[in-house]
């Protein structure tokens, strides 16, 4: 808890709200106590340090779709064909991340504009299970992918992930041919396939389709890598360098286009399916 | 000499006996030949009780036998007239991953498969079986050898996982892993992948991406190694039995998931104590496949390739 919500909750006098913790932020990056409303009016960017905080779909689909989108419903898949537990169930699991996230599961797609341009944009939530890929994630890409297509239009997807969906075993793994199918699909239809790397985005998402856009754009400071820091120190024991598997570290070593600042991302992403997207045959 | 399990180790102590009774026997006129007899009988009893129940972590555990036979065994026993392909073009040779021409009973193939070693010099230079970016960039380009030419494809899978490490990371890994994936379903020609040992996470993946995926009947293949699980999901390192039970990855789970097509039987007590016969039994099920296969056309060949994996995870 943070001082001031220590101060403000011993305060009698003041009515706890239903979520206290929404007025006053802490940046997770520098520390700075950031009025919550102002952070959010800043794209979730820290005003003081540029860190680029974590959002989910919707706060995305606002920032980066015209006003009048279309949320797409995310298809349905095989609930827990594993009948998997570790220390929890994983449908109670589920249960808990439907509860804290407004989506049912981690990838959700939109149907709008970007400036103008039609597009399908996916945003994976890193707040529903780390954004895991499972077969609910592989089944939207697809189902994006698939629009995008009947549509004639780019698809674009922020991604962000810790990798696989472990409680889905080998089937979560599956879903990396099948994105890629998706992808190449696609690619097939002479279609622009977009990807912004934020953070974090780990493991089989970023060995999948995360690495397979047309053009690649990274959220500035975002983890981007296949293995975790941690099983990388233990098997090789040195010291990872400065800035490693970050966005800007991925840009010098050739792996992504261009590091986007938030407010630019829009614009960027306008820019460049003003370059690609198929024009409307009239 | 066979190196035993810990879950062998009855079977051990029975063949310690014997071994000690043939060499009292020898020279001497002792006729012990009909204890040994019976020994080696309840022996194999034994052997094969036990091999027709392993849990999912024994049958992990010999998947990762020492003495398993691998890629290079496989390569001597069924292959014929190798021709090996080194390199990525762009950076390096990684010989965790071996590939090229060979033949497999009269039927020209490529052959790409990830080697683990048997021994401290082979494993540190095949690092284990743990492929960097450049050993997926090879296999890349020898698929697209393979579709240019006409010929099928495939692959043997057995590693741990694609090597985690800075030089790994810094030169694109999930880039080439992702790639690679791509790169086994755009081939217009049939591709067959066989899981040897471990099917270890992307790394297996990216080369197993296939029309038609085997595993030998002791081998494993998973999302990611039972340790990891253990220690991720279970936030201890001592439940990786749990694990692997809980993560379903044999592959008679995997055949019952329908995310594998055939199981290769292996001769009891496992791959390692019979590699010519577990050689055959691979050989046979990959020409039954690949026969299957030659009759589709090129654009039958993709479409059975991305219809299979769309169906994971469909309702």
């Amino acid at each position: 808890m943070s001082w001031l919500s220590k101060v403000r909750n011993s305060l009698s006098g003041l009515a706890k709200s239903d979520t206290p913790d929404t007025l006053w932020m802490k940046c997770p990056s520098c520390g700075e106590m950031l009025f919550a409303k102002d952070f959010e009016a800043n794209l979730s960017v820290c005003t003081k340090c540029e860190h680029h905080g974590r959002i989910g779909a919707k706060a995305r689909f606002d920032q980066l779709l015209d006003a009048g989108y279309t949320v797409l419903p995310t298809p349905k898949v095989p609930e827990n064909p594993l009948n998997f537990r570790d220390t929890k169930k994983y449908p109670d699991r589920l249960k808990a991340a439907r509860a804290a996230t407004p989506y049912p599961d981690a990838l959700t797609n939109a149907l709008g504009t970007i400036e103008g341009t039609k597009a399908v944009l996916g945003v994976q939530d890193f707040k529903f299970m780390g954004g895991s890929m499972g077969m609910a994630v592989g089944e939207a890409f697809v189902a994006g992918a698939d629009r995008a297509i009947a549509e004639n239009c780019a698809y674009v997807i922020c991604t962000a992930a810790g990798g696989a969906r472990m409680q889905e075993g080998i089937l979560s793994l599956m879903q990396m041919p099948k994105t890629t199918v998706a992808t190449r699909r696609l690619a097939a239809a002479g279609l622009p396939y977009i990807v912004v790397l934020t953070d974090p985005t780990t493991g089989g998402v970023t060995a999948s389709y995360a690495m397979l856009g047309d053009v690649q754009i990274a959220e500035p400071g975002a983890l981007i890598g296949f293995a975790g820091q941690r099983v990388i120190q233990d098997t090789i024991r040195e010291k990872l360098p400065d800035g490693f598997q970050r966005a800007e570290y991925l840009h010098a070593h050739g792996m992504v286009d261009m590091v986007v600042h938030r407010k630019d991302l829009k614009g960027t992403l306008a820019m460049l399916l003003g370059y690609l997207a198929r024009k409307e045959v009239a | 000499m066979i190196s035993f399990l810990d879950f062998e180790k009855p079977i051990a102590e029975l063949e310690a006996r014997i071994a000690e009774l043939r060499a009292t026997a020898d020279g001497s006129d002792l006729d012990i030949d009909s204890e040994i007899g019976k020994l080696a009988k309840k022996s194999a009893g034994m052997l094969m009780a036990t091999y027709a129940r392993l849990t999912p972590w024994q049958k992990t555990q010999v998947a990762r036998h020492p003495q398993r036979p691998h890629m290079v065994d496989y390569l001597r026993l069924i292959f014929t007239d190798f021709v090996p392909l080194a390199g990525d073009r762009t950076y390096g040779e990684d010989a965790a991953i071996i590939g090229g021409l060979a033949t497999l009973d009269g039927r020209k193939v490529m052959l790409i498969g990830h080697e683990k070693g048997h021994d401290t010099p082979s494993r540190i230079k095949h690092n284990f079986g743990s492929a960097k970016p450049e050993g997926y960039r090879k296999a890349i380009r020898l698929m697209q050898m393979a579709s240019k030419f006409g010929l099928p494809v495939v692959t043997l899978v057995d590693t741990a996982g694609a090597f985690p490490g800075i030089e790994a990371e810094e030169r694109g890994q999930a880039e080439a892993i992702a790639r690679s994936t791509e790169a086994c379903l755009a081939l217009d020609v049939p591709m067959v992948a066989a899981i040897l040992g471990e099917g270890g996470s992307g790394g297996a993946v990216a080369i197993a991406a296939a029309n038609k995926v085997l595993m030998l009947e002791h081998s494993i293949y998973s999302v990611i190694s039972p340790e990891g699980a253990s220690s991720i999901l279970w936030r201890t390192s001592d439940k990786a039995a749990d694990a692997a039970t809980a993560m379903k990855v044999t592959a008679q789970d995997l055949l019952a998931l329908k995310v594998i097509d055939a199981i290769v039987p292996e001769p009891t007590g496992g791959a390692h104590r019979d590699p010519a016969t577990t050689a055959r039994s691979l050989a046979d099920a990959l020409g039954r496949e690949l026969s299957t296969l030659a009759a589709y056309t090129p654009a039958e060949i993709v479409r059975q390739r991305e219809d299979r994996f769309l169906a994971i995870g469909s309702l």
